[in-house]
Protein backbone atom coordinates (compact mmCIF):
# COMPACT_ATOMS: atom_id res chain seq x y z
CA UNK A 1 0.00 0.00 0.00
CA UNK A 2 1.54 3.26 -0.97
CA UNK A 3 0.14 6.58 0.11
CA UNK A 4 1.34 9.71 -1.68
CA UNK A 5 1.64 13.18 -0.21
CA UNK A 6 -1.38 14.39 -2.21
CA UNK A 7 -3.50 11.76 -0.47
CA UNK A 8 -2.16 12.77 2.94
CA UNK A 9 -3.03 16.39 2.21
CA UNK A 10 -6.52 15.46 0.99
CA UNK A 11 -7.21 13.41 4.13
CA UNK A 12 -5.77 16.14 6.36
CA UNK A 13 -8.12 18.62 4.71
CA UNK A 14 -11.08 16.31 5.38
CA UNK A 15 -9.92 16.04 8.99
CA UNK A 16 -9.51 19.85 9.25
CA UNK A 17 -5.86 19.65 10.23
CA UNK A 18 -3.45 22.10 8.61
CA UNK A 19 -0.40 20.28 7.31
CA UNK A 20 2.95 21.48 5.99
CA UNK A 21 4.58 19.91 2.96
CA UNK A 22 7.44 18.32 4.89
CA UNK A 23 4.98 16.85 7.38
CA UNK A 24 2.91 15.35 4.57
CA UNK A 25 6.07 13.81 3.09
CA UNK A 26 7.02 12.35 6.47
CA UNK A 27 3.53 10.97 7.12
CA UNK A 28 3.01 9.40 3.67
CA UNK A 29 5.27 6.35 4.16
CA UNK A 30 4.15 6.00 7.80
CA UNK A 31 0.50 5.86 6.88
CA UNK A 32 1.34 3.62 3.93
CA UNK A 33 2.98 1.15 6.31
CA UNK A 34 0.09 1.13 8.72
CA UNK A 35 -2.55 0.85 6.00
CA UNK A 36 -0.54 -1.89 4.28
CA UNK A 37 -0.49 -3.81 7.54
CA UNK A 38 -4.22 -3.49 8.19
CA UNK A 39 -5.01 -4.63 4.66
CA UNK A 40 -4.37 -8.23 5.77
CA UNK A 41 -7.98 -8.12 6.99
CA UNK A 42 -8.97 -8.62 3.37
CA UNK A 43 -7.87 -12.29 3.73
CA UNK A 44 -10.73 -13.04 6.10
CA UNK A 45 -13.88 -14.50 4.55
CA UNK A 46 -16.67 -12.40 6.02
CA UNK A 47 -19.31 -13.09 3.36
CA UNK A 48 -21.71 -14.60 5.90
CA UNK A 49 -20.96 -12.27 8.82
CA UNK A 50 -22.92 -9.24 9.98
CA UNK A 51 -20.77 -6.31 11.13
CA UNK A 52 -20.74 -5.94 14.89
CA UNK A 53 -22.69 -2.94 16.14
CA UNK A 54 -22.77 -3.60 19.91
CA UNK A 55 -20.24 -5.61 21.90
CA UNK A 56 -22.60 -6.46 24.74
CA UNK A 57 -26.22 -7.16 23.83
CA UNK A 58 -28.03 -4.14 25.18
CA UNK A 59 -31.25 -2.48 24.20
CA UNK A 60 -31.46 1.22 23.58
CA UNK A 61 -33.51 2.85 26.27
CA UNK A 62 -36.12 5.53 25.83
CA UNK A 63 -36.50 8.11 28.53
CA UNK A 64 -39.41 10.38 29.24
CA UNK A 65 -39.50 13.27 26.80
CA UNK A 66 -38.96 15.98 29.35
CA UNK A 67 -36.40 18.72 29.83
CA UNK A 68 -33.81 17.55 32.37
CA UNK A 69 -31.41 20.47 32.36
CA UNK A 70 -31.04 24.00 31.05
CA UNK A 71 -30.53 27.53 32.31
CA UNK A 72 -26.80 26.91 32.54
CA UNK A 73 -25.62 29.35 29.88
CA UNK A 74 -22.72 30.63 31.95
CA UNK A 75 -21.45 27.08 32.50
CA UNK A 76 -21.82 26.19 28.82
CA UNK A 77 -19.80 29.25 27.84
CA UNK A 78 -17.31 29.11 30.70
CA UNK A 79 -14.58 27.37 28.69
CA UNK A 80 -15.16 29.10 25.36
CA UNK A 81 -11.99 30.59 23.84
CA UNK A 82 -14.16 33.58 22.92
CA UNK A 83 -17.74 34.38 23.91
CA UNK A 84 -19.74 37.59 23.61
CA UNK A 85 -23.29 38.55 24.58
CA UNK A 86 -24.06 34.99 25.62
CA UNK A 87 -22.85 33.40 22.39
CA UNK A 88 -19.81 31.49 21.15
CA UNK A 89 -18.02 33.72 18.70
CA UNK A 90 -16.03 32.75 15.61
CA UNK A 91 -14.43 34.68 12.73
CA UNK A 92 -16.92 36.23 10.34
CA UNK A 93 -18.23 33.61 7.87
CA UNK A 94 -20.37 35.85 5.62
CA UNK A 95 -18.83 38.88 3.91
CA UNK B 1 3.64 3.71 63.14
CA UNK B 2 4.62 2.13 59.84
CA UNK B 3 4.65 4.31 56.77
CA UNK B 4 1.05 4.95 55.76
CA UNK B 5 2.04 5.06 52.09
CA UNK B 6 2.87 1.34 52.29
CA UNK B 7 -0.81 0.58 52.83
CA UNK B 8 -3.32 -0.42 50.18
CA UNK B 9 -6.96 0.58 49.76
CA UNK B 10 -8.50 -2.01 52.09
CA UNK B 11 -5.88 -1.46 54.80
CA UNK B 12 -6.41 2.30 54.73
CA UNK B 13 -10.16 2.01 54.75
CA UNK B 14 -10.15 -0.46 57.66
CA UNK B 15 -7.48 1.50 59.56
CA UNK B 16 -9.44 4.73 59.28
CA UNK B 17 -12.69 3.00 60.28
CA UNK B 18 -10.95 1.32 63.23
CA UNK B 19 -9.31 4.51 64.43
CA UNK B 20 -5.72 3.29 63.89
CA UNK B 21 -5.04 6.58 62.12
CA UNK B 22 -7.10 9.46 60.76
CA UNK B 23 -8.02 10.00 57.14
CA UNK B 24 -6.23 13.33 57.37
CA UNK B 25 -2.96 11.62 58.38
CA UNK B 26 -3.31 9.32 55.38
CA UNK B 27 -3.99 12.22 53.01
CA UNK B 28 -1.04 14.17 54.38
CA UNK B 29 1.29 11.19 53.96
CA UNK B 30 0.28 10.66 50.35
CA UNK B 31 0.29 14.39 49.57
CA UNK B 32 3.91 14.40 50.74
CA UNK B 33 4.70 11.39 48.54
CA UNK B 34 3.13 13.19 45.57
CA UNK B 35 5.15 16.34 46.24
CA UNK B 36 8.36 14.29 46.41
CA UNK B 37 7.68 12.37 43.19
CA UNK B 38 8.13 15.16 40.64
CA UNK B 39 10.98 13.35 38.80
CA UNK B 40 8.44 10.71 37.67
CA UNK B 41 6.29 13.40 36.00
CA UNK B 42 3.21 11.32 36.85
CA UNK B 43 0.90 14.22 37.69
CA UNK B 44 -0.28 17.00 35.39
CA UNK B 45 -2.08 18.76 38.27
CA UNK B 46 -1.69 18.09 41.99
CA UNK B 47 -4.75 18.56 44.19
CA UNK B 48 -3.62 18.17 47.83
CA UNK B 49 -6.53 20.32 49.06
CA UNK B 50 -9.05 17.99 47.45
CA UNK B 51 -7.49 15.02 49.24
CA UNK B 52 -7.47 16.86 52.57
CA UNK B 53 -11.07 18.07 52.25
CA UNK B 54 -12.31 14.56 51.48
CA UNK B 55 -10.29 13.20 54.41
CA UNK B 56 -11.67 15.77 56.85
CA UNK B 57 -15.20 14.89 55.79
CA UNK B 58 -14.49 11.22 56.52
CA UNK B 59 -12.93 12.01 59.91
CA UNK B 60 -15.96 14.12 60.84
CA UNK B 61 -18.35 11.39 59.71
CA UNK B 62 -16.48 8.86 61.83
CA UNK B 63 -16.50 11.16 64.85
CA UNK B 64 -20.25 11.56 64.41
CA UNK B 65 -20.66 7.78 64.40
CA UNK B 66 -21.87 7.59 60.79
CA UNK B 67 -21.45 4.44 58.71
CA UNK B 68 -18.44 4.98 56.46
CA UNK B 69 -18.66 4.19 52.74
CA UNK B 70 -16.44 1.61 50.98
CA UNK B 71 -13.45 3.84 50.19
CA UNK B 72 -13.67 6.26 53.10
CA UNK B 73 -10.34 7.93 53.73
CA UNK B 74 -8.60 6.52 50.65
CA UNK B 75 -6.84 9.18 48.53
CA UNK B 76 -6.46 8.15 44.90
CA UNK B 77 -4.95 9.37 41.66
CA UNK B 78 -7.35 10.32 38.86
CA UNK B 79 -6.31 9.71 35.26
CA UNK B 80 -6.56 13.06 33.47
CA UNK B 81 -9.13 11.63 31.09
CA UNK B 82 -11.91 11.98 33.67
CA UNK B 83 -13.57 15.38 33.86
CA UNK B 84 -13.30 16.85 37.35
CA UNK B 85 -15.31 19.96 38.22
CA UNK B 86 -13.13 23.04 38.48
CA UNK B 87 -9.88 21.08 38.07
CA UNK B 88 -8.01 21.25 34.77
CA UNK B 89 -8.73 18.21 32.57
CA UNK B 90 -6.57 17.82 29.48
CA UNK B 91 -6.34 14.21 28.23
CA UNK B 92 -2.62 15.16 28.16
CA UNK B 93 -3.25 17.28 25.05
CA UNK B 94 -2.34 20.89 24.40
CA UNK B 95 -5.72 21.37 22.75
CA UNK B 96 -7.44 21.05 26.15
CA UNK B 97 -4.85 22.95 28.15
CA UNK B 98 -6.67 25.18 30.63
CA UNK B 99 -9.99 23.36 30.27
CA UNK B 100 -11.78 23.30 33.62
CA UNK B 101 -14.95 21.22 33.35
CA UNK B 102 -18.15 22.59 34.82
CA UNK B 103 -19.22 19.04 35.63
CA UNK B 104 -17.92 15.85 37.21
CA UNK B 105 -17.56 12.52 35.41
CA UNK B 106 -19.83 9.78 36.73
CA UNK B 107 -16.90 7.53 37.65
CA UNK B 108 -15.07 10.21 39.65
CA UNK B 109 -18.30 11.32 41.35
CA UNK B 110 -18.97 7.73 42.41
CA UNK B 111 -15.50 7.52 43.93
CA UNK B 112 -15.99 10.78 45.87
CA UNK B 113 -19.37 9.48 47.03
CA UNK B 114 -17.56 6.35 48.27
CA UNK B 115 -15.36 8.54 50.47
CA UNK B 116 -12.24 8.73 48.30
CA UNK B 117 -10.23 11.92 47.81
CA UNK B 118 -8.13 13.11 44.88
CA UNK B 119 -4.35 13.50 45.03
CA UNK B 120 -4.15 14.89 41.52
CA UNK B 121 -4.73 14.40 37.82
CA UNK B 122 -2.48 11.77 36.31
CA UNK B 123 -0.45 12.04 33.14
CA UNK B 124 -1.26 9.68 30.26
CA UNK B 125 -0.68 9.18 26.58
CA UNK B 126 -2.36 12.01 24.69
CA UNK B 127 -6.09 11.16 24.36
CA UNK B 128 -5.08 7.71 25.69
CA UNK B 129 -3.37 6.94 22.37
CA UNK B 130 -0.15 5.10 23.11
CA UNK B 131 1.44 2.18 24.92
CA UNK B 132 4.38 3.92 26.62
CA UNK B 133 3.14 7.30 27.87
CA UNK B 134 5.45 9.02 25.39
CA UNK B 135 2.71 10.88 23.50
CA UNK B 136 1.70 13.23 26.35
CA UNK B 137 2.00 16.96 25.66
CA UNK B 138 3.16 17.29 29.28
CA UNK B 139 6.17 15.00 28.88
CA UNK B 140 6.92 11.33 29.45
CA UNK B 141 6.01 9.58 32.66
CA UNK B 142 9.08 7.79 34.04
CA UNK B 143 8.58 4.32 35.47
CA UNK B 144 9.66 3.98 39.10
CA UNK B 145 11.34 0.71 38.08
CA UNK B 146 14.92 0.34 36.90
CA UNK B 147 16.72 -2.63 35.44
CA UNK B 148 19.10 -4.43 37.77
CA UNK B 149 22.03 -3.96 35.38
CA UNK B 150 23.27 -0.91 37.24
CA UNK B 151 22.36 1.29 34.29
CA UNK B 152 19.96 4.14 34.74
CA UNK B 153 17.98 3.70 31.54
CA UNK B 154 14.64 5.44 31.95
CA UNK B 155 11.86 2.90 31.46
CA UNK B 156 8.35 3.31 30.10
CA UNK B 157 5.57 2.78 32.64
CA UNK B 158 3.38 1.50 29.80
CA UNK B 159 0.38 3.31 28.47
CA UNK B 160 -1.90 4.84 28.15
CA UNK B 161 -2.52 4.82 31.93
CA UNK B 162 1.20 5.42 32.59
CA UNK B 163 0.80 7.98 35.36
CA UNK B 164 -1.68 5.72 37.14
CA UNK B 165 0.72 2.77 36.92
CA UNK B 166 3.72 4.78 38.10
CA UNK B 167 2.06 6.22 41.22
CA UNK B 168 0.55 2.95 42.39
CA UNK B 169 3.82 1.04 41.89
CA UNK B 170 5.84 3.86 43.50
CA UNK B 171 3.62 3.97 46.64
CA UNK B 172 2.56 7.50 45.75
CA UNK B 173 -1.13 6.51 45.67
CA UNK B 174 -2.81 3.35 46.96
CA UNK B 175 -4.99 3.19 43.86
CA UNK B 176 -5.73 5.09 40.67
CA UNK B 177 -8.30 5.15 37.95
CA UNK B 178 -7.37 3.91 34.51
CA UNK B 179 -9.14 3.59 31.21
CA UNK B 180 -8.68 0.76 28.76
CA UNK B 181 -9.45 0.95 25.04
CA UNK B 182 -7.06 -1.73 23.78
CA UNK B 183 -5.05 -2.59 26.89
CA UNK B 184 -4.37 0.77 28.56
CA UNK B 185 -5.05 -0.55 32.09
CA UNK B 186 -3.60 -4.05 31.75
CA UNK B 187 -0.35 -3.39 29.88
CA UNK B 188 0.88 -0.60 32.23
CA UNK B 189 -0.22 -2.65 35.26
CA UNK B 190 1.95 -5.52 33.96
CA UNK B 191 4.91 -3.19 33.27
CA UNK B 192 5.02 -1.92 36.86
CA UNK B 193 3.97 -5.00 38.83
CA UNK B 194 0.48 -4.00 40.00
CA UNK B 195 -3.07 -5.26 39.37
CA UNK B 196 -5.62 -3.69 37.07
CA UNK B 197 -8.97 -4.77 35.72
CA UNK B 198 -10.97 -3.65 32.72
CA UNK B 199 -14.58 -4.63 33.44
CA UNK B 200 -17.21 -5.71 30.92
CA UNK B 201 -18.01 -2.93 28.46
CA UNK B 202 -20.82 -0.88 30.00
CA UNK B 203 -20.09 -1.56 33.69
CA UNK B 204 -18.51 1.86 34.25
CA UNK B 205 -20.25 4.88 32.83
CA UNK B 206 -18.40 6.71 30.08
CA UNK B 207 -20.15 9.98 30.91
CA UNK B 208 -17.61 12.71 31.55
CA UNK B 209 -14.71 10.52 30.42
CA UNK B 210 -12.99 12.09 27.43
CA UNK B 211 -13.78 9.80 24.51
CA UNK B 212 -11.15 7.99 22.43
CA UNK B 213 -13.02 5.06 20.81
CA UNK B 214 -16.49 4.90 22.31
CA UNK B 215 -17.29 1.26 21.49
CA UNK B 216 -14.12 0.16 23.31
CA UNK B 217 -13.44 2.67 26.12
CA UNK B 218 -13.92 1.29 29.63
CA UNK B 219 -12.76 2.67 32.95
CA UNK B 220 -11.31 0.44 35.66
CA UNK B 221 -9.18 0.45 38.79
CA UNK B 222 -5.41 0.01 39.14
CA UNK B 223 -4.22 -0.98 42.61
CA UNK B 224 -1.68 -3.05 44.48
CA UNK B 225 -3.68 -6.25 44.76
CA UNK B 226 -6.75 -8.06 43.52
CA UNK B 227 -8.89 -7.29 46.55
CA UNK B 228 -8.18 -3.56 46.31
CA UNK B 229 -9.21 -3.70 42.64
CA UNK B 230 -12.47 -5.43 43.61
CA UNK B 231 -13.27 -2.76 46.21
CA UNK B 232 -12.49 0.11 43.85
CA UNK B 233 -14.28 -1.43 40.86
CA UNK B 234 -17.44 -1.79 42.98
CA UNK B 235 -17.25 1.91 43.80
CA UNK B 236 -16.74 2.91 40.13
CA UNK B 237 -19.40 0.70 38.52
CA UNK B 238 -23.13 1.05 38.13
CA UNK B 239 -25.93 2.08 35.81
CA UNK B 240 -25.91 5.64 34.55
CA UNK B 241 -28.78 6.97 32.44
CA UNK B 242 -26.39 9.58 31.00
CA UNK B 243 -24.44 6.89 29.07
CA UNK B 244 -26.52 5.16 26.38
CA UNK B 245 -24.36 2.01 26.55
CA UNK B 246 -24.34 1.79 30.36
CA UNK B 247 -25.47 -1.64 31.60
CA UNK B 248 -28.69 -1.42 33.62
CA UNK B 249 -27.66 -4.15 36.07
CA UNK B 250 -26.98 -4.21 39.81
CA UNK B 251 -23.30 -4.04 40.81
CA UNK B 252 -22.23 -7.42 42.22
CA UNK B 253 -20.42 -7.58 45.56
CA UNK B 254 -17.10 -8.56 44.04
CA UNK B 255 -15.07 -7.99 47.19
CA UNK B 256 -17.33 -10.15 49.37
CA UNK B 257 -17.46 -12.77 46.61
CA UNK B 258 -13.68 -13.26 46.30
CA UNK B 259 -12.69 -16.92 46.41
CA UNK B 260 -9.29 -18.21 45.30
CA UNK B 261 -10.34 -21.82 44.87
CA UNK B 262 -10.45 -22.85 41.23
CA UNK B 263 -11.93 -26.29 42.00
CA UNK B 264 -14.38 -27.27 39.28
CA UNK B 265 -13.23 -24.42 37.01
CA UNK B 266 -11.73 -24.88 33.57
CA UNK B 267 -8.95 -22.54 32.50
CA UNK B 268 -8.49 -22.16 28.74
CA UNK B 269 -5.07 -21.66 27.18
CA UNK B 270 -5.46 -20.11 23.73
CA UNK B 271 -2.90 -21.62 21.41
CA UNK B 272 -2.85 -18.59 19.10
CA UNK B 273 -1.36 -16.44 21.86
CA UNK B 274 2.00 -18.12 21.37
CA UNK B 275 3.50 -15.41 19.16
CA UNK B 276 6.77 -15.23 17.25
CA UNK B 277 9.78 -13.79 19.04
CA UNK B 278 8.07 -13.90 22.42
CA UNK B 279 10.82 -13.88 25.08
CA UNK B 280 11.39 -17.24 26.79
CA UNK B 281 10.73 -15.64 30.14
CA UNK B 282 7.19 -14.71 29.10
CA UNK B 283 6.55 -18.27 27.96
CA UNK B 284 8.05 -19.59 31.23
CA UNK B 285 5.83 -17.30 33.29
CA UNK B 286 2.80 -18.46 31.31
CA UNK B 287 3.67 -22.10 32.08
CA UNK B 288 4.13 -21.14 35.73
CA UNK B 289 0.68 -19.53 35.68
CA UNK B 290 -0.79 -22.72 34.26
CA UNK B 291 0.84 -24.69 37.09
CA UNK B 292 -0.59 -22.24 39.65
CA UNK B 293 -4.08 -22.64 38.17
CA UNK B 294 -3.74 -26.42 38.38
CA UNK B 295 -2.54 -26.12 41.96
CA UNK B 296 -5.64 -24.04 42.75
CA UNK B 297 -7.78 -26.92 41.54
CA UNK B 298 -8.53 -25.88 37.97
CA UNK B 299 -8.67 -28.13 34.95
CA UNK B 300 -6.49 -26.82 32.10
CA UNK B 301 -7.88 -27.03 28.56
CA UNK B 302 -6.30 -25.90 25.32
CA UNK B 303 -8.62 -23.72 23.26
CA UNK B 304 -8.43 -22.03 19.89
CA UNK B 305 -9.25 -18.39 19.08
CA UNK B 306 -8.59 -18.65 15.34
CA UNK B 307 -9.03 -14.96 14.45
CA UNK B 308 -6.58 -13.65 17.06
CA UNK B 309 -4.04 -12.46 14.49
CA UNK B 310 -6.63 -10.20 12.89
CA UNK B 311 -7.54 -8.46 16.15
CA UNK B 312 -4.79 -5.82 16.01
CA UNK B 313 -5.40 -4.73 12.41
CA UNK B 314 -9.17 -4.63 13.08
CA UNK B 315 -8.53 -2.56 16.19
CA UNK B 316 -6.32 -0.13 14.27
CA UNK B 317 -9.21 0.54 11.91
CA UNK B 318 -12.05 0.71 14.42
CA UNK B 319 -10.28 2.72 17.14
CA UNK B 320 -8.87 5.44 14.83
CA UNK B 321 -12.19 5.61 12.95
CA UNK B 322 -14.09 6.28 16.17
CA UNK B 323 -11.36 8.65 17.35
CA UNK B 324 -11.50 10.71 14.16
CA UNK B 325 -15.21 11.18 14.77
CA UNK B 326 -14.96 11.80 18.54
CA UNK B 327 -12.11 14.29 18.20
CA UNK B 328 -13.97 16.37 15.61
CA UNK B 329 -15.37 18.33 18.57
CA UNK B 330 -12.00 20.00 19.21
CA UNK B 331 -12.42 22.90 16.86
CA UNK B 332 -11.50 25.92 18.95
CA UNK B 333 -15.08 27.09 19.34
CA UNK B 334 -16.62 25.73 22.54
CA UNK B 335 -13.67 24.78 24.75
CA UNK B 336 -9.94 24.32 24.74
CA UNK B 337 -7.31 26.15 22.74
CA UNK B 338 -7.97 28.30 19.68
CA UNK B 339 -5.39 29.23 17.09
CA UNK B 340 -6.52 32.15 14.98
CA UNK B 341 -3.89 33.27 12.48
CA UNK B 342 -4.09 36.88 11.27
CA UNK B 343 -6.84 37.21 8.67
CA UNK B 344 -7.97 33.58 9.03
CA UNK B 345 -11.51 32.52 8.18
CA UNK B 346 -13.48 29.90 10.10
CA UNK B 347 -12.08 26.92 8.17
CA UNK B 348 -8.53 28.22 8.61
CA UNK B 349 -9.18 28.57 12.33
CA UNK B 350 -10.33 24.95 12.65
CA UNK B 351 -7.30 23.67 10.74
CA UNK B 352 -4.79 25.85 12.59
CA UNK B 353 -6.31 25.03 15.99
CA UNK B 354 -6.13 21.30 15.36
CA UNK B 355 -2.67 21.51 13.81
CA UNK B 356 -1.29 23.29 16.88
CA UNK B 357 -3.37 21.43 19.47
CA UNK B 358 -2.96 17.75 18.62
CA UNK B 359 0.25 15.76 19.02
CA UNK B 360 1.80 13.60 16.30
CA UNK B 361 0.26 10.27 17.35
CA UNK B 362 -3.19 11.82 17.69
CA UNK B 363 -2.91 13.36 14.21
CA UNK B 364 -1.68 10.04 12.80
CA UNK B 365 -4.73 8.25 14.18
CA UNK B 366 -7.18 10.94 13.11
CA UNK B 367 -5.76 10.74 9.59
CA UNK B 368 -5.98 6.93 9.50
CA UNK B 369 -9.53 7.11 10.86
CA UNK B 370 -10.52 9.76 8.34
CA UNK B 371 -8.97 7.72 5.52
CA UNK B 372 -10.72 4.44 6.40
CA UNK B 373 -14.06 6.20 6.74
CA UNK B 374 -13.75 8.23 3.55
CA UNK B 375 -15.95 7.68 0.52
CA UNK B 376 -14.93 4.61 -1.45
CA UNK B 377 -12.95 3.02 1.39
CA UNK B 378 -15.58 2.67 4.11
CA UNK B 379 -16.72 -0.86 3.20
CA UNK B 380 -13.26 -2.23 2.47
CA UNK B 381 -11.90 -1.02 5.78
CA UNK B 382 -14.47 -0.12 8.42
CA UNK B 383 -17.23 -2.57 7.50
CA UNK B 384 -14.72 -5.39 7.03
CA UNK B 385 -13.13 -4.59 10.41
CA UNK B 386 -16.55 -4.60 12.09
CA UNK B 387 -17.21 -8.03 10.58
CA UNK B 388 -13.85 -9.36 11.73
CA UNK B 389 -14.69 -7.96 15.15
CA UNK B 390 -17.85 -10.09 15.14
CA UNK B 391 -15.74 -13.16 14.28
CA UNK B 392 -13.35 -12.40 17.15
CA UNK B 393 -16.29 -12.18 19.56
CA UNK B 394 -17.57 -15.52 18.17
CA UNK B 395 -14.16 -17.09 18.83
CA UNK B 396 -14.54 -16.22 22.51
CA UNK B 397 -18.16 -17.47 22.58
CA UNK B 398 -16.97 -20.85 21.29
CA UNK B 399 -14.13 -20.93 23.82
CA UNK B 400 -16.61 -20.48 26.68
CA UNK B 401 -18.17 -23.81 25.69
CA UNK B 402 -15.07 -25.54 27.03
CA UNK B 403 -13.66 -23.17 29.66
CA UNK B 404 -14.61 -20.55 32.26
CA UNK B 405 -11.68 -18.15 32.01
CA UNK B 406 -8.66 -17.74 29.73
CA UNK B 407 -5.09 -17.35 30.94
CA UNK B 408 -2.50 -15.52 28.79
CA UNK B 409 0.49 -13.25 29.25
CA UNK B 410 -0.52 -9.57 29.49
CA UNK B 411 2.17 -8.16 27.19
CA UNK B 412 4.74 -9.71 24.84
CA UNK B 413 7.67 -8.16 26.74
CA UNK B 414 8.66 -6.51 30.00
CA UNK B 415 8.84 -2.71 30.15
CA UNK B 416 11.05 -1.21 27.45
CA UNK B 417 13.19 1.88 27.71
CA UNK B 418 11.76 5.28 26.79
CA UNK B 419 12.57 6.03 23.16
CA UNK B 420 13.17 2.38 22.30
CA UNK B 421 9.99 1.93 20.28
CA UNK B 422 8.70 5.44 19.73
CA UNK B 423 10.28 5.78 16.27
CA UNK B 424 8.16 2.98 14.79
CA UNK B 425 4.40 3.32 15.32
CA UNK B 426 3.72 -0.23 14.14
CA UNK B 427 6.18 -1.81 16.60
CA UNK B 428 4.45 0.14 19.36
CA UNK B 429 1.01 -1.06 18.25
CA UNK B 430 2.15 -4.72 18.48
CA UNK B 431 2.52 -4.30 22.24
CA UNK B 432 -1.25 -4.65 22.57
CA UNK B 433 -1.39 -8.04 20.85
CA UNK B 434 -2.72 -9.92 23.91
CA UNK B 435 -5.01 -7.22 25.27
CA UNK B 436 -6.83 -6.01 22.16
CA UNK B 437 -8.92 -9.13 21.35
CA UNK B 438 -10.83 -9.04 24.67
CA UNK B 439 -11.34 -5.28 24.24
CA UNK B 440 -12.89 -5.84 20.82
CA UNK B 441 -15.24 -8.40 22.41
CA UNK B 442 -16.06 -6.15 25.40
CA UNK B 443 -14.99 -8.83 27.89
CA UNK B 444 -13.68 -8.33 31.44
CA UNK B 445 -9.92 -8.87 31.66
CA UNK B 446 -7.33 -8.34 34.35
CA UNK B 447 -3.56 -8.21 34.70
CA UNK B 448 -1.93 -9.52 37.85
CA UNK B 449 1.82 -9.59 38.57
CA UNK B 450 3.44 -12.99 38.16
CA UNK B 451 7.15 -12.47 38.69
CA UNK B 452 10.29 -10.67 37.58
CA UNK B 453 12.39 -11.18 34.48
CA UNK B 454 16.20 -11.48 34.44
CA UNK B 455 16.54 -7.71 34.41
CA UNK B 456 14.46 -7.50 37.59
CA UNK B 457 11.39 -6.08 35.86
CA UNK B 458 7.80 -7.20 36.52
CA UNK B 459 5.85 -9.47 34.19
CA UNK B 460 2.09 -9.82 34.25
CA UNK B 461 -0.43 -12.57 33.58
CA UNK B 462 -3.82 -11.81 32.08
CA UNK B 463 -7.13 -13.45 32.95
CA UNK B 464 -10.01 -12.96 30.51
CA UNK B 465 -13.58 -13.88 31.45
CA UNK B 466 -17.09 -14.14 30.05
CA UNK B 467 -19.11 -10.96 29.70
CA UNK B 468 -20.34 -9.86 33.16
CA UNK B 469 -18.18 -12.45 34.95
CA UNK B 470 -15.78 -10.03 36.67
CA UNK B 471 -16.06 -12.30 39.70
CA UNK B 472 -14.59 -15.25 37.82
CA UNK B 473 -11.76 -13.04 36.56
CA UNK B 474 -11.01 -11.61 40.01
CA UNK B 475 -11.09 -15.07 41.60
CA UNK B 476 -8.66 -16.56 39.09
CA UNK B 477 -6.40 -13.52 39.50
CA UNK B 478 -6.54 -13.97 43.28
CA UNK B 479 -5.52 -17.62 42.89
CA UNK B 480 -2.48 -16.45 40.91
CA UNK B 481 -1.70 -13.65 43.36
CA UNK B 482 -1.72 -16.03 46.35
CA UNK B 483 0.69 -18.39 44.61
CA UNK B 484 2.95 -15.82 42.97
CA UNK B 485 3.66 -14.13 46.30
CA UNK B 486 4.75 -11.06 44.36
CA UNK B 487 6.22 -8.55 46.82
CA UNK B 488 8.83 -6.86 44.63
CA UNK B 489 8.63 -3.09 44.52
CA UNK B 490 10.78 -0.44 42.90
CA UNK B 491 13.53 0.95 45.05
CA UNK B 492 13.01 4.65 45.57
CA UNK B 493 15.44 6.75 43.50
CA UNK B 494 13.31 9.84 42.87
Amino acid sequence: MSVDTATVKRVAKLARIAIRDEEASRLAPELGNILGWIEQLGEVDTSSVQPMTAVIPNHLRLRDDVVTDGNIRAQVLANAPQAEHGFFTVPKVIE
Amino acid sequence: MSDLTDLGIRQIRDGVAGGDFSAREVAEAFNAAVAAAKPLNAFIVETPDHALAAADKVDQARAAGDTLPSMAGVPIGMKDLFCTRGVQTTAASHILEGFKPEYESTVSQKLWDAGAGMLGKLNLDQFAMGSSNETSYFGNVISPWRRNDGGNALLAPGGSSGGSAAVVAGRIAPGATGTDTGGSIRQPAAFVGISGIKPTYGRCSRWGTIAFASSLDQAGPMARDVRDCAIMLEAMSGFDPKDATSLDLPVPQWDAGLNASMAGKRVGIPREYRVDKMPEEIEALWQQGIAWMRDAGAEIVEVSLPHTRYALPAYYIIAPAEASSNLARYDGVRFGQRDLPEGANLQDMYAATREAGFGDEVKRRILIGTYVLSAGFYDAYFTQASKVRALIAQDFERAWESCDVLLTPTAPSAAFALGEKSADPLAMYLNDVFTVPSSLAGLPAMSVPGGLDKAGLPLGLQVIGRALDEQGVLNAALAIEERAGFTARPERWW
